[in-house]
């Protein structure tokens, strides 16, 4: 431990990072959800854990890999329309306490019934990505985490030209302002609604399979969560470019803390130390790093 | 964001019978009749830890109901009471078991407030989620300093006898008394609480902050007092659940499942009424043995156990959704609506 | 729809449930004839339900083996009924307090260190066995002090002098330690880190280095550890894992460069489930077990035969015959119906009492002979308990992955129980003084609760 190894430092820089990326990847779909309907969707994890668990046992089953994409997709669509018809529509209005504790209940219905459907066995995933690691002038980078990466990448690119500049983006942003005035010029909410729960399915599939091939897909699957929400108080609920900065800063702080602070703790403060980044941050700048004024100070 | 919405409780007991005579008869028959009709069963099963998750309810119900501040990381201050109470037993020699107790409750309200510091600047789900740094961290630290659990190898230590005053609490139907005894005397306090003006600034933060403000309110430190009370009291829950029922203290009893069972428990039961938190428990309790005896009765010869617990699984989450949709209010307001209509029955 | 017509028939459902649960309880164990009852904690669901399905369908598949080839057990039929717990404690106790009072219960195996934990207290006062194979409290080996719980074949501590026996034959020799590095990677849980101070106490004999380095639950993001491991470049790596952890460990070895061959793997840390999602990354991955895997030893066929081909099979998945789980149930198994076995020989062929199946656990003694004899030669090596050993000097060997099977890769190893038993001892009198339990001598072994004068808590009213 003599002097300071600054490679070292860098590959854990890198490292964290990119884990930092697989957070914002799943933080991105409590965003997209939270922005135009309110609430903190618990069931997050609980559809991705879905959507790899019908993806990869439908490859055991001897679908080809991209038909198994495309009935998978199907399925977390038909799951984000029932959704939003027999949970969120009965709810609407209702206070959000109300609407997290829903989506709780979602999550033991959708973990039930995966596991009742494909079985509680643990399933290898492989996307065919190799992970020998790449050596860039000493540092260790892992190929299957440059992909995810690229990745995430292109899912926030497509879903920013898709806030941006479609129509059904701009309603999006209509809704996530005011729900009400959506609703008095005439936007169909329910349909809105169901799309938006579309489009978490589907981030969940990709988050699914990302994560599913770094950890087997398995009941501790839907357990990601608890990675991504430290991200989401740093990086703002309602912000999907929050998402990624804070899901890189959360990374590369703990990965960082862990090497570096590990000793003083007695290692494995990783479960906690995002948080303690994420409010210390706060009590700093409580609206988040992008999050939009609304969080309440007092 | 809005604040968590309440019920109004104000108006519920406008019926005819004292409003004092339902709870104490329920108090009386719990502690006169239930000891000698409930098998053993029925106590270690059911009620104890009923017992233990009602007070935990009570006790977050104050936090959440009442204040509107909501957390998820109940189970870590029970954890912390749990560990407490361990440690102040184990470490001070002669300590009386009340003491003791109520040390445990102290030393959880002291965690409670440090935790519950970011309130001061978050609200809604931000302060929900940096709740859960108590949760992740109460846990990491029982687990890794095995001074906790006094350096036992496998960090799972033991609970010491119940004893007050010569008197030990053994066996079910002690354990039960002692239970009880303890919740009843904290639900009683709990119940003062919130009609003093203690409670009354607590559900002024609640539903308007400013206006609280505006009306001299100390807002921060209703804020921190609601923390520290409910933390108190589900400091002493975790006692009860460690002493009183498991009789074995460990970290992973006390993990954000549990967390999450005590906020269902008030939701189901209905936020802001001291009832809500025994009905909920009750239901969250005794609801997945019915789910499950009544599956493994019907359906055992046909399906497996696992499939039966998948679909039990199923069927609890349906079950708390359709609840949400059909009695946003929980089941307190359910049996006050019950109550208006059997009078109105009898008394036309 | 009314909301009191909906309550009403609510409380009639719940009258119902309550009505149709109850007899289930007393009844139909009363049946005729000689039986002997285990209650089984098992867990099917959740996190952990792969192997709970793999050891209690092995255990179960064993027994039916034995009811249908030879009729029970000397006449005597093997029963069970299974309570979920999803591994949870609060969940097991719900079991153990639901079937405590069912008439001529055997033994406990919950396969859970939670559950194990609660039931100490109940079962000593019950009198009744609980097994803990492979796992548990570890100074339960100490019967003088546990007699009624058996941590079978191996504890936390003889585990990692196994681990660390076999890296030294690996090495060609203990001597070959001295100056070695090895890395530990442990649990962020109670549980992980049971075994710390023993590496410490090795390390002190072998003159190893050792360092030690927590990943916390559940172990999904490792990238910080491998990281470190990377920097401190180990010899080797020993997995004391759990769940997603180990995957994870496999994945991150990879993509960090280290080889999987140098990682060795704990009790828990070594089935199928803990290495196929690891997929390419497990190959070459090596791991403790006290029973080898594989579906060729003569027990398992017969198992395939007598009870799966006869579609009584209790895997779903057939492919898991013979699996780590699988057959950690089966010998399970083997050991809970040859306690009851060589207590029919003191006792007589007829029901025992969970006392009388203790006895039979403390004079548990399966050589290789009596081993091979059951067809199970090479699946485990023996076992010898005795009435203050309640571990039974359990051998154990090492399994290496080879992307689609674990292959045995060593002999039979011993532990060094005799360093490891003054810690054992000195724990299990901590124990003792805490409890006020009075430490047994060998002439309290034959003491034993008889048919019909049952401890009072095992005959009250249900």
């Amino acid at each position: 431990m003599t002097g300071f190894d600054f490679t070292f430092f860098l590959e854990v820089l890198v490292g964290g990072l990119l884990s930092g990326v697989m957070y914002s990847l799943v933080a991105i779909g409590f965003v997209l959800i939270y922005k135009t309907s309110g609430v903190l969707n618990f069931a997050q994890g609980a559809m991705l854990l879905f959507a790899a668990l019908t993806f990869v046992s439908l490859v055991e089953r001897g679908v080809p890999f991209a038909l198994a994409l495309a009935i998978t997709f199907l399925v977390m669509v038909l799951l984000g329309i029932t959704i939003e018809r027999t949970v969120l529509r009965p709810l609407v209005n209702k206070p959000p306490i109300t609407l997290f504790m829903a989506t709780l209940g979602l999550s033991y219905i959708i973990e039930g019934a995966a596991q009742l459907i494909w079985g509680t066995q643990v399933h290898g995933l492989d996307l065919g990505i190799d992970d020998t690691p790449l050596e860039i002038s000493g540092i260790l980078i892992s190929k299957f985490d440059l992909f995810a990466a690229a990745v995430a990448a292109t899912m926030v690119a497509v879903l920013t030209v898709l806030f941006r500049w479609t129509r059904v983006g701009l309603a999006f942003r209509a809704v996530a302002d005011d729900q009400f005035a959506a609703l008095a010029v005439g936007l169909r909410l329910p349909r809105i609604w169901a799309t938006v729960w579309t489009a978490a399915g589907l981030i969940a599939l990709v988050a699914g399979l990302l994560w599913g091939a770094r950890l087997g897909v398995q009941f501790s699957l839907s357990l990601v969560v608890l990675k991504a929400l430290p991200v989401l108080v740093l990086g703002g609920f309602d912000s999907i470019l929050g998402a990624i900065v804070g899901g890189l800063l959360i990374g590369a702080s703990e990965k960082l803390a862990e090497v570096y602070l590990g000793d003083v703790f007695g290692g494995g403060i990783e479960s906690w130390f995002a948080y303690a980044i994420a409010l210390a941050f706060l009590l700093i700048r409580p609206a988040g790093l992008f999050g939009q004024k609304l969080v309440e100070r007092a | 964001m809005a604040n968590v919405a309440a019920p109004s409780t104000s108006n519920s007991f406008s019926w005819q019978v004292p409003a004092w005579l339902a709870p104490l008869a329920v108090v009386v028959a719990a502690f006169g009749v239930v000891p000698f009709v409930a098998s053993p069963y029925v106590i270690e099963a059911i009620l104890l830890p009923f017992l233990a998750l009602s007070l935990a309810a009570v006790g977050l119900n104050i936090l959440t109901g009442y204040a509107g501040q909501l957390s998820l990381g109940s189970a870590a201050f029970m954890a912390v009471g749990a560990f407490a109470a361990y440690n102040f037993n184990l470490r001070v020699d002669g300590l009386p078991l009340i003491v003791t107790i109520i040390l445990a409750g102290a030393t959880a309200a002291a965690i409670g407030i440090v935790f519950g510091l970011p309130s001061l600047r978050l609200k809604g789900f931000y302060l929900a989620v940096s709740t859960l740094a108590a949760q992740f961290f109460v846990q990491w630290a029982l687990t890794k300093f095995g001074w906790f659990s006094n350096n036992s190898p496998s960090g799972v230590i033991d609970a010491p006898p119940l004893a007050i005053a010569g008197v030990t609490f053994d066996g079910a139907v002690g354990r039960y008394l002692f239970a009880l005894s303890v919740v009843t005397v904290l639900t009683a306090f709990a119940y003062r609480l919130v009609r003093s003006q203690a409670g009354r600034n607590f559900i002024a933060v609640r539903d308007n902050e400013l206006a609280a403000r505006v009306l001299g309110v100390p807002v921060l430190r209703t804020k921190l007092l609601a923390f520290a009370i409910s933390s108190f009291i589900i400091g002493i829950a975790g006692v009860l659940w460690a002493f009183a029922y498991l009789r074995t203290v460990e970290p992973h009893g006390f993990n954000l499942d549990r967390s999450f069972q005590i906020l269902f428990i008030i939701i189901i039961g209905g936020l802001a009424t001291i009832r809500g938190a025994f009905f909920g428990a009750a239901l969250i309790v005794v609801f997945p043995l019915i789910l499950s005896r009544l599956g493994s009765a019907v359906f055992g010869t046909v399906f497996d156990s696992g499939v039966l617990d998948m679909s039990q699984r199923i069927v609890i989450g349906a079950l708390i959704i359709i609840f949400l949709i059909a009695e946003p209010d929980g089941l307190a307001a359910l049996w006050d609506r019950l109550i208006k209509r059997a009078h109105g029955r009898t008394e036309p | 729809m009314s909301l009191p017509t909906k309550l009403r028939h609510l409380a009639a459902l719940t009258a119902l449930a309550l009505v149709a649960a109850a007899p289930a309880a007393t009844a139909d164990d009363q049946s005729t004839g000689k039986e002997q009852f285990f209650p089984l904690q098992s867990y099917r669901v959740g996190p952990y339900a792969a192997g709970g399905t793999g050891f209690f369908g092995g255990t179960i598949d064993y027994f039916n083996l034995i009811n249908t080839r030879d009729g029970g057990v000397n006449g005597v039929k093997l029963t069970w009924e299974e309570g979920e717990t999803q591994y949870e404690v609060e969940r097991g106790v719900e079991v153990y307090e639901r079937l405590k009072n069912r008439a001529n219960i055997a033994a406990w195996n919950p396969l859970s260190v939670g559950i194990a934990y609660a039931m100490i207290d109940r079962i000593s006062k019950d009198r009744v066995p609980l097994i803990t194979i492979n796992h548990g409290r570890t100074d339960s080996t100490d019967g003088r002090v546990f007699p009624y719980v058996f941590p079978l074949l191996l504890n936390p501590y003889s585990e990692t002098s196994g681990i660390i026996n076999y890296l030294a034959s690996r090495e060609g020799g203990v001597d070959k330690l001295k100056g070695k590095k090895l890395v530990v990677l442990y649990h962020g849980s109670p549980y992980g880190k049971e075994t710390i101070p023993i590496y410490e106490l090795l390390k002190d004999k072998y003159g190893f280095d050792v360092q030690q380095i927590e990943v916390p639950h559940p172990g999904n993001e490792q990238q910080a550890q491998w990281l470190q491991i990377r920097r401190i470049k180990p010899d080797y790596v020993i997995l004391r894992g759990w769940g997603v952890m180990n995957p994870v460990a496999l994945k991150t070895a990879q993509k960090t460069g280290f080889p999987a061959d140098h990682i060795i793997g704990n009790v828990w840390s070594n089935s199928e489930e803990d290495v196929l999602p690891a997929g390419d990354a497990a190959k070459g991955y090596v791991a403790i077990t006290t029973q080898a895997s594989g579906a060729d030893y003569p027990v398992l066929q017969e198992v395939v035969k007598t009870v799966y081909d006869a579609g009584k099979g209790n895997l779903e998945d057939k492919k898991r015959i013979g699996s780590v789980y699988h057959n950690l149930g089966i010998v399970n198994g083997i050991l809970n119906v040859e306690a009851v076995r060589i207590a029919q020989e003191k006792f007589g062929k007829r029901t025992l009492t969970g006392d009388e199946v203790r006895w039979g656990f403390e004079h548990l003694k399966l050589d290789e002979a009596r081993v091979a004899a059951l067809g199970a030669k090479g699946l485990f090596h023996s076992i010898n308990v005795t009435w203050d050993n309640h571990e039974g000097d359990g051998r154990v060997t090492f399994q290496q992955w080879d992307g689609a099977k674990w292959n045995v890769v060593s002999d039979w190893i011993s532990p060094d129980w005799a360093l490891l038993r003054p810690i054992i001892e000195k724990s299990a009198a901590a124990y003792a003084a805490e409890k006020g339990i009075k430490i047994r001598t060998s002439g309290d072994v034959d003491k034993v609760t008889e048919l019909g004068s049952e401890a009072p808590a095992a005959s009250a009213k249900n």
